[in-house]
């Protein structure tokens, strides 16, 4: 393994320890504030030059989480949906009328809201700011998949979501009532969405250790294969360029550049180990991936070269968040063990 | 058959036990369940139920579920799985530390195969929790009735750790022995335990650890219910059947059931890995979809440690136990449970593994 070699290049010495005090399940970044959410109950920001604060958003299990750069919203199984933002201000977006699990959450790059319970996915339209009529600003409109609901996305334009489900995931515009939403098709359990950044590709992880892409201009089929395990963790660099991906012993790297996506091209394999990477994030402005490995490590790759820089030593349990701040120059840990770090990479 | 998986990583001790209660309609499912939650136990349990179900359940932590089986892309139809209870597993392993064990309520009508096989398949799921027993609850007047209308029934018990005949007060004594010998022609191996409102000593559902390899310890039948003192040993193998018919055994009725059965072998001679490996793995791909349960003891040549394994449908799973006890006798021991198994030809087949 390449990175346990002395000449490996180390941040690990510019980190600053956080003790979260809960299982970490992801971590974002709301301008330079880190927010590490916890498998229970509650969010832990911390501010550069402050102390980490928790703040309480539900009564139970966070069952999902998306953030943009203003607010982190999070779905739990007391059924309600929370946005909380920097200031650790939390309100409750949406309750389920039957206390059912929000299972998934994604955020639009309009503020839009979407989530999901069961069967149902759910997208409320952005709160106006005129307060005269801020409850006739907020609409919620419903589409009930084929079956359970395994993740959310919307497409980076247009007022459009991508719903993963069994046997493949369906494309609606919440907006248009009239329009028949539109169904992409594959045999098996679908549990997770991600739209590339340009629009053109829509691709799901799987049960299976494997994803599976289409180009949606044609729909034609992408198998993206090869996993030791499910693929838990996907991420998308800087322009588009390439998905990184988990659940393989090295981080995975699709190619989107072309036309054809990674159709007939093999991946770009990097940070070979022993151990499993289980989550994974890029840096969002240069071609820089990061790979948190389950026995604790984390490297950063270049995308290029296949570079390596230590930013995190294994440790005694899983990686399980990976952020890194808008600016690039901050990157945030989490662990199983609620063990986080945040390291100023200048 | 890998000997080393990401899920033994983690001690089996600091998993979540899953008890799985299946039971066709009726036969008091629920009445267990809340029996299990209302003892002074001091354990907290997390309870997946249908969400349709009707009947109350008095307990903090009470997920619903929709029982959505999904077959998995690798080309074999009988490799289903739960995909609600990979959601459901995941969420409230959030929680760990809320709940000392979780319990799963299936329908009636479920199949409890694809409960079981979530916990082979998803790697997740199988590296926090473990699952502990199938534990199926047979109504002792219907039972009879439901093994021959009901295939959902038949299997519940052909599948099942732990069997409970409950209802006993509704029946005969020559009923109930009627009704024991029936799921005996199905599964000699299961726990039978006779009940009245499923009252049953908790340990006799909870902590059973029947998936555990470490814990295969013998693969004898169950002839001795723990609370049957009319104790009759069967000591032959169930290979040869034929249609349905019953013979006495010192007064004790023994059926063959005439669909499903359990296929029992042993040789006290050592068995060649490169002939044992690839014969059961071909079995499980042809007979894969009739085969419910497998388990096995082996002893193999020049090797020092037991060989354990257990299957379901087509996903085998095994590993080296234990080193041989000086002394203990080396027999190789195995077992299937399932629908119209050739019986001739796995015998036939596990005899040729024999090492020479």
């Amino acid at each position: 393994m390449a990175a346990s070699g002395s000449d490996t290049v180390s941040v690990v010495e510019r980190t600053r320890p956080i003790a979260a005090g809960g299982v970490i399940v992801a971590a974002h970044f709301l301008g330079r504030i880190a927010a590490f959410v916890l498998g229970e109950e509650a969010i832990v920001l911390v501010p550069p030059d402050g102390e980490p604060r928790r703040v309480a958003a539900h009564d139970g299990a966070i069952l999902d989480t998306a953030a943009d750069d203003g607010r982190v919203i999070t779905a739990g199984d007391d059924g309600k949906i929370v946005a909380t933002d920097a200031d650790g201000a939390s309100s409750v977006l949406a309750s389920d009328p039957k206390q059912r699990w929000i299972d998934h959450v994604a955020l639009g790059p309009d503020g839009a809201v979407a989530w999901s319970a069961g069967k149902i996915a759910y997208v409320q339209t952005k709160e106006s700011n005129s307060p005269s009529n801020k409850q006739s600003a907020k609409e919620l409109r419903a589409f009930e998949a084929p079956s359970t609901v395994g993740g959310l996305a919307f497409f980076p334009k247009g007022f459009r979501l991508a719903i993963a489900h069994y046997n493949g995931a369906t494309l609606w515009f919440p907006n248009a009532s009239g329009a028949a939403p539109e169904k992409l098709e594959w045999k098996g359990s679908h549990l997770g969405a991600k739209v590339s950044p340009d629009g053109r590709f829509l691709v799901t992880t799987m049960q299976e250790p494997m994803l599976h892409g289409w180009r949606l201009v044609d729909r034609q089929h992408m198998r993206m294969s090869g996993y030791a395990a499910r693929v838990m963790s996907t991420s998308w660099s800087a322009g588009g360029q390439w998905l990184a991906t988990a659940g393989a012993s090295q981080l995975v790297l699709w190619p989107f550049q072309s036309k054809d996506g990674p159709m007939g091209k093999t991946p770009r394999l990097l940070t070979p180990s022993e151990h499993r990477v289980d989550v994974v994030a890029c840096h969002p402005r240069t071609d820089v991936a990061a790979a948190g490995y389950n026995n604790g490590l984390v490297l950063l790759a270049r995308i290029e070269d296949g570079a390596e820089i230590l930013a995190k030593k294994p440790g005694d349990a899983p990686v399980t968040a990976l952020a890194w701040s808008g600016d690039g120059r901050l990157l945030a840990w989490g662990t199983e063990s609620g063990e986080a770090g945040i390291v100023d990479l200048g | 058959m890998s000997e080393q998986s990401l899920s033994e990583k983690i001690p089996v001790s600091e998993k979540i036990p899953v008890t799985v209660l299946t039971g066709y309609l009726g036969a008091g499912k629920t009445t267990l369940l809340n029996r299990i939650l209302s003892e002074p136990h001091g354990k907290r349990y997390a309870v997946i139920v249908n969400e349709f179900g009707e009947i109350g359940i008095d307990n903090d932590l009470v997920v619903g579920a929709d029982e959505e089986v999904f077959e998995m892309n690798n080309g074999c139809i009988c490799c289903t799985v739960r995909g609600d209870l990979v959601r459901i597993l995941d969420g409230l392993m959030r929680r760990k530390g809320k709940f000392d064990a979780i319990i799963v309520e299936t329908t009636g009508l479920a199949d409890p195969a694809p409960v079981a096989q979530t916990f082979f398949i998803d790697e997740n799921v199988g590296r926090k929790t473990r699952l502990d027993a199938v534990v199926t609850v047979a109504d002792a007047r219907w039972l009879n009735e439901r093994l021959k209308d009901a295939p959902e029934a038949k299997n519940q018990i052909a599948f099942a750790d732990v069997i409970l005949i409950n209802k006993t007060d509704l029946v005969s004594p020559d009923e109930l022995s009627d009704v024991e010998a029936r799921i005996r022609g199905i599964n000699p191996y299961a726990k039978v335990h006779k009940t009245q409102r499923a009252k049953v000593p908790l340990d006799a559902v909870l902590g059973r650890n029947a998936f555990d390899l470490d814990r295969i310890l013998d693969l004898e039948p169950d002839f001795l219910g723990s609370d049957d003192h009319d104790h009759h040993h069967h000591d032959h193998d169930h290979h040869d059947h034929g249609h349905d018919h019953a013979h006495a055994h010192g007064g004790l009725k023994h059926y063959h059931d005439e669909e499903m059965q359990s296929i029992a072998m042993h040789t006290d001679k050592p068995l060649d890995p490169d002939k044992f490996f690839p014969w059961v793995q071909d079995l499980v791909q042809k007979e894969g979809p009739n085969i419910l349960r497998c388990k096995g003891i082996l002893a193999f040549k020049d090797d020092d440690q037991r060989f354990v394994f257990q299957g379901v449908h087509m996903i085998l799973d095994g590993d080296h136990q234990r080193p041989w006890k000086a002394g203990e006798k080396r027999v190789s021991r195995i077992v299937f449970i399932g629908r119209n198994l050739p019986g001739k030809m796995i015998t036939e087949g596990f005899e040729s593994c024999i090492a020479q």
